[in-house]
């Protein structure tokens, strides 16, 4: 107890975007009607402060840990809160336009979305089964009201609801696998944990059964086949704009929490859990990459790109070697930002009344506008992994971490759904440049919208010369994990 | 500075170029787009022609060699550097450029700019293709490729064309994403190093060497390509546009060949000499059968696509029989149908864009009406038929000549197809050309104009020059040529 304001302090962070979530609600109430840009503006601004404050607060090296070892702070937590910041402060431009037009323009909004951030960043510092879950539920929660959000839309009502009931019984399974784990190690902590495993069989039935009750856990919470129904109907239900939020800085959160749970906790089952990754893995690419080439919508198409992506990414994990973790830690920065401009791409060609979602609506763009057109044919590439994008570099990164471990015959398998998942990409492009455009509605996005999404498009591209810096980065952060 | 990074000016000066072609905006600028598009590919023939001036023929190794760090997580450098094998290439990549940009001058009426930037794009990338040392850097050049060609075969190409473009755009995707895989086992296999150098001096066993060979064979025989995986060439050939065929048959068949010089040989030596027979076996097969193929078509693309793939028959069984003549005749046939395919697709290209057709049933006695065309395309054909005094004579005679030394009989069924490529591309003249004017749109045709005259005419030089005077293209490999058998016939087990 004596060190109590030290605590607080590796804490600063997280309790200031919780503070200013709750200034935000109110001072919204009194300039809802007059200033209607406050709240966004405070939110802006909360984000780049938790920005600087994270990073100033970042322990010289090593990991430090705080609230009886509930909290930990490492490079890795350092790392992911810094994207989560900067990711959300980007979907929140994006959407800017999106729900004034829509008349989803409220405090609340901004509140859940913080909310939100705050889960995501507990979750990245826990290092306890207590931690790691609140900071789940805070940020599941968060989503699953901004999902229902335009409440007037009986598709956003269904997909809240799928994603509450589906959401609630992952969290269910989650915690009954954390309790049988109390129960066969009689702790919660994750280093303790950790430390009883070792002195274990690895075969011990209650460790295997909570292992197993665990993973559903997350791959329920990642969205990985066969845990993955919700998923498509989340995209194309929820408003684009929480898509766009779902869809980026909790992937990178997801990275965290199975880092602190599987890596952290268990690595001593490593063998066992890397298998059961494995089948998610296959599964995943086999059935996300196949089941997006018969969408029309492309909401859904890329609700499947995701299943299928997040089976990528957990290629890395997989390999259960500080090598493989920081190659999926890199593969999931890079989707995240990959996903940001293709939704990005769906608010801009959007406008009130008319959802650009069908892959149809964007036939001919390149004749109506080649700028847009070359845009989201670049995100497409990316996604697909075609170099000169970044993709293809995520991709190579998690290859490498494959073969690095001797699972040649999982990267084959690998870069086969990479070519077959080529071909849906490959048809939105060919949708942009070899139809005939059947609109001629203008594209209307703010200048400053367009702008951001310019660079954050180009950045697919431009980054190419500076790759090698994101990837230093991300082993860094790996190698002063706890 | 300009000197020590020629082969970076070379690979960016035209993607730096395309933006500009690019920024000139829509087609009420297409003049402009034009322009700009043949200046930037002219200068950056010059920038590539010190090149061949400053190469040191008598040295086998590496040259203009540049390095800079660029991913260190995982070793992969910005590295460039060539040999006199990829000088050749390199060259004929920067003049076939021009070609294409006067080709499409009149042609190209919509959306100009980005056909123009399109080739220019791909210009660099395959520049970068050729003078690529590091494994990665090779593959990112060789795939970034596919998004300029999926574009230009989709935008610009013929009914059928997004089926073609799609089917040549996976098929090549599934080749050179099990490449990937084995560059990324020989990385772990080398210590951590994707340089080829590196690559070259890995130990392997015969295994190992197998399944990296078949991975790489399977990117590069796709790109080639051989029988049996050849079916996308005709699809993606019959709908390109005339740029985009003579690029496809002029430069990208090459790097199918040119990758197996660079990796198969020298890093897998010993499945190399292995699986030789079977590399061999489907050489004979493309030549001769593909060439019987040939003589059944009735579109004129069709068929100079089939021979095109007959043609890179003889490229690869000049490559596997490890003998030093056959293998310069390889790379002088590589060259030499890189120019002579490539006259061939114009020709059809000017035939076409009069007439809006490709089958030959449509034409006959085309020579009454266009007579200056007739003479230009004879020669053509006569090359590609492999007619003495023209280009398509060395490589063939050099690569049966040497052959001939290792086994009799592969030469002799080689030899087949002097007969059988003589008979389809003079069937096919014939029947277009010669005769009497069979309908009124032949009748109407419109001799060639001085456009079509020029490019026709350098062709013609070149395709003469390089047949009557092979000397100055055959010292630029002498010694490259020994230095990747050298290493191909250096066990690694």
């Amino acid at each position: 107890m004596n060190n109590i304001f030290a605590d607080i302090q590796l804490a600063i962070p997280e309790i200031f975007v919780f503070s200013m979530a709750c200034v935000i609600l109110l001072v919204d109430r009194f300039t809802h009607e007059r200033m209607p840009k406050a709240s966004i503006l405070l939110t802006q601004a909360t984000l780049l402060i938790a920005l600087y404050l994270n990073l100033v607060g970042t322990p010289a090296g090593g990991t430090i840990k705080a609230f009886n070892d509930m909290f930990v702070l490492d490079g890795m937590a350092t790392l992911v809160k810094s994207m989560i910041f900067i990711l959300t402060f980007v979907v929140i431009i994006y959407s800017h336009g999106y729900i004034t037009e829509r008349k989803m323009y409220r405090g609340e909004y901004f509140v859940l979305i913080l909310i939100a951030v705050v889960g995501m960043m507990v979750m990245a510092s826990a290092s306890h089964f207590i931690t790691i879950y609140i900071g789940l539920e805070l940020l599941s929660l968060s989503l699953y009201t901004l999902v229902a959000m335009n409440r007037n839309s009986d598709l956003a009502t269904e997909a809240a609801m799928k994603y509450f009931v589906l959401g609630a019984l992952a969290s269910g399974m989650l915690l009954y696998g954390m309790s049988i784990i109390y129960g066969a190690t009689g702790s919660l902590d994750i280093e303790s944990i950790r430390n009883a495993i070792q002195g274990m069989q690895s075969d011990d039935v209650m460790l295997m059964l909570g292992l197993v009750f665990i993973i559903v856990g997350i791959g329920f919470k990642l969205g990985v086949v066969p845990f993955h129904m919700w998923i498509p109907d989340i995209y194309q239900g929820a408003p684009t704009s929480v898509v766009l939020f779902i869809g980026t800085a909790p992937k990178i959160a997801a990275f965290a929490f199975v880092m602190r749970l599987l890596v952290d906790g268990f690595q001593a089952l490593a063998v066992s859990w890397s298998e059961m990754l494995t089948i998610f893995a296959i599964l995943s690419m086999a059935m996300g990459n196949i089941v997006a080439i018969a969408q029309t919508n492309l909401k859904r198409m890329l609700a499947y790109s995701t299943i299928s992506h997040m089976g990528y990414f957990i290629l890395g994990i997989l390999s259960a070697n500080p090598n493989g973790y920081s190659a999926s830690l890199f593969y999931v920065i890079i989707y995240s930002f990959t996903t940001m401009a293709a939704f990005g791409l769906i608010i801009m060609m959007s406008r009130a009344g008319f959802e650009a979602e069908e892959i149809s609506d964007y036939k001919g763009l390149n004749k109506r506008h080649p700028w847009f057109a070359f845009m989201v044919a670049l995100v497409m590439f990316s996604m697909a992994g075609i170099p000169p994008t970044v993709g293809f570099f995520a991709k190579l990164s998690v290859i490498q971490a494959l073969v690095d471990v001797d699972k040649y015959w999982l990267a084959v398998v690998a870069v086969l759904f990479a070519v077959i998942g080529a071909y849906y990409y490959l048809r939105v492009v060919k949708t942009l440049y070899f139809d005939k455009p059947e609109s001629s509605e203008p594209i209307s996005a703010n200048i400053g919208m367009q702008f951001v999404l310019t660079i954050n498009v180009f950045a697919l591209l431009l980054i190419m010369p500076w790759i090698g810096v994101i990837m230093d980065i991300c082993s860094e952060a790996i190698s002063r994990m706890g | 500075m300009f000197e020590a990074n020629q082969l970076s000016l070379a690979i960016w000066l035209p993607i730096v170029g395309a933006i500009a072609v690019l920024a000139t905006g829509n087609d009420q600028r297409a003049g402009l787009a034009r322009i700009v598009a043949l200046l930037v590919s002219i200068v950056t023939f010059l920038v590539t022609i010190p090149l061949y001036t400053a190469f040191d023929k008598a040295s086998g190794d590496l040259q203009f060699i540049e390095h800079m760090p660029w991913i260190s997580a995982l070793n992969i450098n910005y590295s460039l550097g060539i040999d006199g094998i990829a000088l050749l290439l390199i060259l004929l990549t920067s003049f076939i450029t021009i070609i294409v940009v006067i080709s499409a001058w009149q042609v190209i009426r919509e959306k100009v700019a980005q056909y123009m930037a399109a080739f220019l794009i791909m210009e660099g990338l395959m520049i970068g293709v050729f003078s690529a040392t590091d494994a990665i850097l090779f593959y990112v050049f060789w795939e970034a490729m596919l998004i300029p060609m999926f574009l230009i075969i989709g935008i610009w190409g013929g009914p059928n064309r997004i089926y073609a473009t799609i089917k040549f755009f996976l098929y090549t995707l599934l080749g050179s994403l099990l490449m990937l895989v084995a560059l990324v086992y020989l990385y772990f296999k080398s210590n951590g190093s994707f340089a080829l150098a590196d690559l070259y001096t890995v130990k392997l066993g015969l295994t190992e060497q197998i399944w990296l060979f078949m991975a790489f064979f399977m990117a590069f025989a796709v790109k080639i390509p051989m029988f049996p995986v050849h079916t996308w060439l005709p699809d993606a050939h019959v709908e390109a546009p005339t740029g985009g065929s003579v690029v496809l048959a002029a430069i990208m068949l090459k790097m199918g060949a040119y990758g197996f010089i660079r990796f198969n040989l020298p890093i897998t030596p010993d499945a190399s000499h292995t699986l030789s027979g079977f590399i061999i076996v489907l050489s004979l097969i493309a030549i001769v059968y593909i060439a019987m193929v040939a003589l059944a078509q009735s579109d004129m693309k069709k068929l100079i696509a089939y021979s095109s793939i007959s043609h890179m028959g003889f490229v690869t069984l000049g490559l596997f029989v490890f003998n030093k003549m056959a293998f310069e005749g390889a790379v002088i046939q590589m060259i030499s149908h890189g120019f002579i395919s490539g006259a061939m697709f114009l020709c059809v290209g000017v035939l076409y864009d009069r007439m809006h057709t490709r089958k030959m049933s449509d034409y006959g006695g085309v020579a009454n009406t266009m007579p200056k065309f007739a003479a230009f395309m004879m020669l053509f054909a006569m090359a590609n038929a492999g007619l003495p005094g023209t280009s398509g004579f060395v490589g063939e005679f050099l690569v049966i000549v040497g052959v001939f030394q290792v086994n009799a009989w592969y030469a002799i069924i080689a030899g087949t197809t002097l007969i059988l490529g003589a008979a389809y591309t003079l069937w096919m003249y014939k029947r277009v050309i010669f005769g009497a004017v069979s309908n009124d749109n032949v009748k109407a045709l419109k001799d060639i104009n001085s456009r079509e005259g020029l490019f026709l005419l350098i062709l013609t030089l070149t395709v003469l020059i390089m047949g009557l005077w092979p000397a100055p293209f055959l010292d630029t490999i002498h010694s490259s040529v020994d230095k990747v058998l050298a290493l191909s016939s250096v066990t690694k087990l």
